[in-house]
């Protein structure tokens, strides 16, 4: 069965160890959460999976239908399947839409075929008219001047447009209205598949209502501490966090 | 009497002994600071153009500009190649567009006026000598009052040869509310063949017009390259200039916009992709004259490998350029640790209640922004074009013509490329 295993992973940011052996398998076609209190490492999990340089992995292995991903660069581990929805998207002043996402679906492309002008417009477009993005935003720069909701669904388009294997949405509900978060979750929802498994990271169960997971996690102290069904995360909303890390207390962050 | 005309003899000759009377720029001139004027020797160089050899169809054949425009002239080593005529329409209405030494045959009393006449205020009166003794052809394009030419003219400079050299010369009349662009290429034959250019502009915007004037450099990386730009911007006029900057060994670029009326408006841009040893010598002056006038300048570097550029910008706000907006601003992206990037900017400040501001940050790729394309499977070097792309990409914008926005691209992708 094709999955994402992450298996006793320990990653720091310099001498600070963030994730201390961490287990997870989001199977390919589910729809995993993680929810958890702030600082307990949930963005970091993301980062690490998607390469950023900034992380250093001490132990564990991140196998993407087996295969091993924690040695390869972070566009490669993106080429070969793994997206990240990043909670805070960087701007890139100059650099328009249309060319950014042409330059990422380029980049997926064999050796030497380049990529069809009218075919990729038009792919673009109807992910667009999904997201309900107005065309010309094709032509502004990625991220400079959006609201919170316009860079999330940016975020989702370029999800669409790349089709991952595994997408890890890092807090897409954050700075969001009732209206983005309907429309955001609308394309993550159409952009379930049998052959696309996802992690979705959030401090909130409400973004749980519209993209309803398989499985929750509750992630405290760079662990995974408890997972369950669904129903799991109403229990969080009226308890909190706090049962939870009373045994094992959160280092000072 | 007859005017004297640039190509009559004694005026060549005179210019030709004021060039050899002028000392060669040294390294303690403060118009010259920061640059190695070793690298401005001149010796190796033709005196004058050598025509080129073999067939000059397929200079036209490389040519290609945009798909629309309102004209076209093409020369190579400072010989007409090939010229479309301007619509019939346009000609009917009184512009004028043609060969430099036709165009002063014809006119003689508008290049009396105006040809070369204000000199090289920022250094390089030794050049403009040597400019006006070797010149002999270029664009002279006059736009009369009121007409507006929706498409852009394109001219084309080709340097062919191995130490061939070339002096192109533009001189533009934007007559009173008037609207016109103008694009300029300068290119280099053979990618390695060591050439010098020495080119001038005289640019005249009138009372109300707008002129947007576009001029990729793109001369073989052996070029010594020096440009006088002077623009004269009047009364509610708006003049925006834009320097792409790629090819050339040594490049010095003097560009002076002199603001007499008020409420006229000059957009300085430049954008510059600078890699091996290249050096980009940029000068620049903003000259405010009149009062209630606007001008903002523009200057984006993209450093890699050894490369290095020189600003050295002043602004100045004559006595009675009362209201006076006046900014500048310079960034250099740098890409590497062995790239150099010096600036130095300027303000002297004669009248009240001016607003002045001026300043120069050099900084390198973002890693944050860097992560987030390789995120998206972007490979590293492709995501360094995109950004280095997308940071030049303020100043082409201010152009506001996306058609030629899109050429630019294309050109400097082309430097990229290699």
């Amino acid at each position: 069965m094709k999955s994402l295993v992450i298996k006793d992973l320990h990653a720091n940011i310099g001498e600070r160890e963030i994730i201390k052996g961490l287990s997870l398998e989001i199977e390919c076609g589910k729809i995993h959460a993680i929810m958890g209190p702030n600082g307990s490492g949930k963005s970091t999990l993301s980062k690490v999976i998607a390469g950023h340089p900034d992380y250093t992995v001490t132990s564990g292995e991140v196998l993407m239908d087996g295969e091993n991903i924690l040695g390869m660069a972070p566009d490669e581990r993106a080429r070969k399947g793994i997206f990240l929805a990043f909670q805070y998207p960087m701007e890139v002043p100059g650099v328009t839409i249309a060319n950014f996402l042409r330059a990422a679906v380029s980049a997926r492309l064999p050796e030497g075929e380049e990529l069809e002008a009218t075919e990729y417009y038009q792919r673009l477009y109807e992910k667009m008219d999904l997201l309900e993005m107005d065309r010309s935003f094709t032509a502004r720069s990625v991220n400079e001047g959006f609201s919170g909701g316009e860079k999330k669904r940016c975020e989702i388009l370029q999800m669409a447009m790349l089709e991952p294997k595994y997408a890890i949405l890092d807090e897409t509900d954050s700075g969001l209205d009732i209206d983005a978060l309907r429309i955001v979750s609308h394309g993550v929802n159409v952009l379930r598949s049998p052959d696309r498994g996802m992690l979705l990271i959030t401090h909130y169960q409400r973004l749980l209502d519209y993209i309803v997971p398989d499985v929750i996690h509750v992630m405290v102290a760079g662990k995974i501490v408890m997972s369950g069904p669904k129903e799991l995360a109403l229990e969080l909303e009226s308890k909190g966090y706090d049962w939870l890390t009373e045994e094992e207390p959160a280092p000072a962050v | 009497m007859s005017i004297p005309l640039f190509t009559d003899e004694p005026v060549r000759a005179a210019a030709r002994q004021l060039f050899k009377s002028l000392p060669m720029p040294g390294r303690l001139d403060e118009a010259w600071r920061f640059a190695d004027t070793k690298a401005l020797d001149m010796s190796p160089f033709e005196a004058m153009p050598a025509p080129i050899d073999g067939d000059p169809a397929r200079f036209v054949k490389r040519s290609r500009g945009l798909t629309e425009t309102a004209g076209k002239m093409i020369f190579a080593n400072d010989q007409l190649l090939s010229r479309e005529v301007l619509d019939a329409s346009l000609a009917q209405k009184g512009v004028i567009w043609k060969p430099l030494e036709i165009a002063a045959a014809e006119h003689p009393e508008l290049f009396a006026k105006h040809f070369m006449a204000h000199g090289a205020p920022l250094g390089s009166e030794k050049f403009a000598a040597l400019h006006a003794a070797s010149v002999k052809t270029g664009t002279f394009l006059y736009v009369p009052r009121g007409v507006e030419i929706d498409l852009p003219i394109e001219v084309f400079h080709w340097l062919s040869g191995e130490k061939n050299s070339s002096f192109p010369h533009t001189l533009l009349i934007a007559e009173a509310n008037s609207k016109v662009t103008l694009v300029d290429y300068f290119t280099g034959a053979q990618p390695d063949a060591s050439g010098l250019a020495v080119g001038f502009n005289d640019l005249y915007v009138g009372e109300g017009a707008q002129l947007n004037y576009v001029c990729v450099q793109n001369w073989s990386l052996q070029t010594l390259a020096i440009q006088v730009n002077n623009t004269v911007v009047g009364a509610n006029a708006s003049a925006k200039s834009l320097n792409v900057n790629l090819g050339a060994r040594y490049a010095r670029n003097e560009s002076a916009s002199q603001l007499i009326g008020e409420g006229g408006r000059s957009d300085m841009l430049s954008v510059t992709v600078a890699d091996g040893d290249q050096v980009f010598d940029q000068r620049t002056f903003q000259d405010h004259l009149a009062p209630g006038a606007f001008s903002d300048l523009l200057y984006k570097n993209a450093l890699d490998g050894g490369a290095r550029t020189i600003f050295a910008g002043m602004i100045k706000v004559e006595p009675d350029a009362h209201r006076t907006d006046a900014y500048q601003k310079v960034r250099n992206l740098l890409l590497s640790d062995n790239a150099e990037a010096n600036s130095m900017p300027g303000l002297e400040i004669l009248a009240d209640e001016v607003r002045c501001s001026h300043g120069a940050t050099s900084g390198q790729i973002e890693p944050e922004e860097l992560f987030y394309l390789l995120a998206r499977g972007i490979s590293k070097n492709n995501a360094q074009r995109l950004l280095v792309q997308g940071f030049l990409q303020e100043a082409i914008d201010r152009i506001g013509n996306p058609a030629l926005a899109e050429k630019l691209g294309e050109i400097m992708r082309a430097k990229f490329g290699n």
